[in-house]
């Protein structure tokens, strides 16, 4: 199972404080689905200007993105630029 | 300038050999700009077309009573007037996601107020007519009644318990439980790595700082300026200089309730944006006057409408604190950021909190920002955004830290460099990147060890820009004798159109003066994000070379009718179509292939429409040299150095001005730039006479030395670049000015005021 990461604040809103979930999904979509099912309003949350990183490779508008059994998902801040 | 020979030897290149990539070709837009020729935002006319002015709020915070506009209407060739209530509400909770959070109800409210102004500057009115003059006499005759409110200028005073509440919807987001009273502190954002209270415990060594900095803005030469034309079938043209032409039709049609279809938006030739021109001000209020009035509407910013109601960046706080073993191991890091996001909540304090630290391997560390909205304009995105507040706090730190560790300061950051697989603070681990390449580079250089003199100070400081990808595209197209269009859709703010050129002539194998870059409006190439994030030469430079490699594909296609054999037997060799099977058919240039290419099936193209993704992320270590005069408290900048890896420079000469263009803006950050407010809110220097920045006369020559640690997530390495250079300036300056008065200097600009207190102690 992929391990994610929840924004601290994210985190605290929906999990009980909890950052680190194992989750098991092919792609983030699946993946945001599956949080949205063990904490109803995180899928709406997340869509918000939250970028994601899987693998060290930071997509800012996260969608089919593949996700492997070993991945590390982080959630993000979405980044500017100047 | 960069001394490539040298780097070569610093850095273990395996670069392929390139033809193009690399060179200093001439600038496809120089000589169009040094002759006068080039079309920026305001040189723009056409016919029947009239002038808009801009009415703005003279209180830093009021609830607008009435608007009368009856004398300016009567006013003779006064064609129309608009006020908020000609736009179309938007609902509070409408936000574009993706790219960025954009609030299209703060956008809308920033862009023209409704019921209330939140800054001095902030529009609340506009007019067109027949002439500027005209335009500028109708401006005085809206008569505007306020009930003004007592303003809240800084984070400090909006943070306070009985502080004016800016607005009503606005309650603490990122905390738990969630508030129920509103507040001026729009969010907390926290990272999080390790367990930093037990590290801190185990450090034999803890420093701590607090830092302040100042509103800047960008100071792009070029002020915001458009022109907006309505047909009778509602089709709206918009020419205007702006970082993103689709940005534009986008945030418009929204403003303006209009579809995106309606819109064309026609961009200019850019003077500088630096990140502020990723929103917009006048482009609405312009379509809105041309509706009315039916006719063209130009409408340009003077400097002081610039400075009071565009940009800028966030003012902010830092605090620091580093606990480290005797042996200059980091243990932990601590950093608190409060960042003033002008009227509407947006600071960059989130990704100040993830950059801050970012460029050491330290296991332990917790970054907490806050979002404070205060009566000054609403912040925008400034090169790195929100990255130059927080480097200044660590790296200020750092230097104290290697004072009270009695090591030497690009020892200390050596030591704890973040490397390939470092975890950064926001938890991402890196790829590829030269961060430590950079320090070496800065130890071998000869600015490091040559002698000072009495007065006479050195710093050293480093910092990171994630860069980004995203969506871009490109068409290139075959023109019939050969030469070659290759279209983009991002504004060239930094010489992409020259980077596009070369990368597309790499793939073709022809001459880059044979190729003509060119920035596409909105309805001549498909949707690209807007030039930002130091990503345009990573992004839609891949889209440019996968559209090149298409359009390879198509002439090998169409040579492969010419010859009637397998497309398979056709391979493409320096700008030619080969036959690998026959010696009988003489190789085809791509001129002779195009002036076939009726007979073959017609125009001969190629086109990418991509998301990149693999950008690398930059790091860059500067040094700086300064004189102070003790009894002045002026400070000299007598040598800087700024180092980047880079990853592959396109175009070495674009890069070095990069590279010293950030440096030359973070050096003013650090030394005059603020904005200078009275006690009742109204911006005092709203010209470049007292918005001091620095030109040419008050710096040297600004030495750069490109590192090229190569991206692995580019097929020729290129890693963003305009970003990075912004970053430690702050730092290296206020470094070297702490080592020449042998005191510690925390609250920027170092003004000669400011710094003669701290030098006389007071």
């Amino acid at each position: 199972m992929a391990k994610v990461v929840l924004p601290l604040e994210v985190a605290r809103a929906f999990a009980d404080g909890v950052t680190d979930h194992d989750v098991e999904a092919r792609d983030v979509r699946a993946l945001v689905n599956a949080l949205e099912a063990r904490f109803p309003g995180i899928a709406e949350r997340l869509s918000r200007g939250t970028a994601v990183a899987v693998d060290g490779e930071i997509y800012q508008d996260w969608f089919l993105e593949e996700v492997r059994p070993d991945s590390d998902v982080r959630f993000l801040p979405a980044i500017e630029g100047g | 300038m960069g001394n490539e020979e040298e780097i070569g030897k610093i850095i273990d290149y395996s670069g392929r050999d390139f033809r193009y990539i690399g060179t200093r070709t001439i600038r496809p837009d120089g000589v169009d700009k040094v002759t006068g020729r080039a079309n920026f935002g305001a040189d723009f006319t056409v016919n029947g077309m009239i002038h808009g002015r801009v009415v703005r709020s003279p209180h830093a915070h009021a609830k607008i009573k009435k608007i009368n506009v009856d004398k300016a209407l009567k006013l003779k060739g006064v064609k129309a007037v608009v006020t908020g209530a000609d736009f179309p509400e938007i609902d509070i909770n409408d936000k574009a996601v993706g790219e960025v959070v954009v609030s299209y109800y703060d956008m809308a409210h920033n862009v023209i107020a409704r019921d209330r102004v939140y800054y001095d500057g902030h529009a609340v009115a506009a007019v067109a007519a027949t002439t500027p003059e005209i335009a500028e006499q109708a401006a005085r005759l809206i008569e505007v009644e306020y009930d003004v409110l007592k303003p809240v200028m800084t984070a400090a005073q909006a943070m306070k318990k009985n502080a004016p509440v800016l607005h009503k919807h606005i309650v603490t987001a990122g905390v738990e439980p969630k508030p129920e009273k509103p507040s001026n502190v729009a969010s907390r954002t926290e990272f999080k790595l390790g367990d930093v209270a037990a590290a801190f415990a185990d450090a034999d060594v803890i420093v701590e700082k607090e830092f302040s900095t100042q509103t800047v803005h960008q100071g792009y030469i070029e002020p915001h300026a458009c022109c907006a034309s309505i047909g009778a079938d509602g089709n709206t043209n918009i020419w205007c200089s702006s970082q993103g032409q689709f940005m534009v039709r986008a945030y418009t049609a929204k403003i303006c309730g209009m579809e995106t279809s309606k819109v064309k938006v026609i961009p200019a030739e850019i003077g500088g944006g630096f990140g502020g021109k990723t929103v917009i001000y006048l482009e609405p209020l312009a379509v809105m006057l041309a509706k009315k009035s039916g006719r063209p509407v130009k409408m340009v910013m003077t400097r002081d409408e610039v400075l009071r109601a565009t940009g800028p960046t966030s003012g902010g706080t830092a605090r620091a604190r580093i606990g480290a073993k005797k042996d200059g191991t980091i243990v932990a890091g601590e950093l608190e950021l409060v960042y003033e996001a002008g009227a509407y909540p947006g600071s960059p304090v989130a990704l100040g909190c993830m950059t801050g630290f970012a460029p050491y391997d330290i296991k332990n560390v917790s970054c907490v920002g806050w979002d404070v909205v205060v009566n000054r304009p609403k912040a925008a995105a400034y090169r790195a955004p929100g990255a130059p507040v927080a480097a200044f706090g660590v790296e200020s730190t750092l230097d104290v830290l290697a004072e009270e560790l009695g090591m030497c300061p690009l020892e200390l950051r050596l030591k704890n460099a973040a490397v390939e697989g470092t975890q950064a603070p926001y938890g991402v681990k890196f790829n590829r990147i030269g961060y430590k390449e950079t320090l070496e580079a800065a130890k071998a250089h000869p600015h490091w060890s040559a002698p000072l003199g009495p007065n006479q100070g050195r710093g050293i400081a480093s910092g990171f820009w994630f860069n980004i990808g995203g969506t871009s595209s490109a068409e290139v197209m075959v023109n019939e004798d050969g030469t070659v269009i290759v279209a983009t859709g991002n504004p060239d703010i930094g010489g992409s159109r020259a980077s596009m050129a070369l990368m597309a002539a790499e793939v073709l194998g022809i001459d880059v003066e044979r190729i003509k870059p060119l920035v596409a409006d909105t309805e001549s190439v498909p949707f690209s994000m807007l030039t930002g994030g130091s990503r345009v030469t990573f992004a839609t430079g891949k889209a440019v070379i996968e559209a090149a490699q298409d359009a390879v594909n198509d002439l090998k296609r169409r040579a492969a009718k010419i010859w009637d054999v397998d497309v398979d037997q056709v391979e493409w060799e320096n700008g030619q179509a080969v036959c690998i099977e026959s010696t009988q058919h003489k190789p085809l240039t791509i001129a002779q292939i195009a002036a076939k290419a009726d007979k073959t099936g017609g125009a001969i193209s190629g086109r990418a429409n991509i998301n990149a993704t693999g950008a690398g992320p930059g790091f860059g270590t500067h040094i700086c040299d300064v004189e102070v005069d003790p009894d002045t408290g002026y400070v000299t900048v007598l040598r800087y150095t700024a180092i980047q890896d880079v990853g592959k420079a396109i175009h070495p000469s674009y890069v070095e001005g990069q590279l010293q263009g950030g440096a030359v803006q973070g050096i003013g950050w650090a030394l005059n730039e603020e904005y200078v407010y009275s006690d009742d809110g109204r911006l005092l220097n709203t010209g470049f006479l007292d918005y001091r920045m620095p030109v040419a006369s008050d710096l040297p020559m600004i030495d750069t030395v490109l590192v090229e640690v190569p991206n692995p997530g580019h097929p020729y390495g290129v890693r963003g670049v305009g970003e990075t250079p912004i970053v430690p300036p702050l730092a290296a300056v206020a470094n070297a000015v702490s080592h020449a008065i042998g005191k510690r200097v925390t609250d920027l600009p170092l003004s000669p005021p400011r710094l003669l207190a701290v030098i006389d102690g007071k």
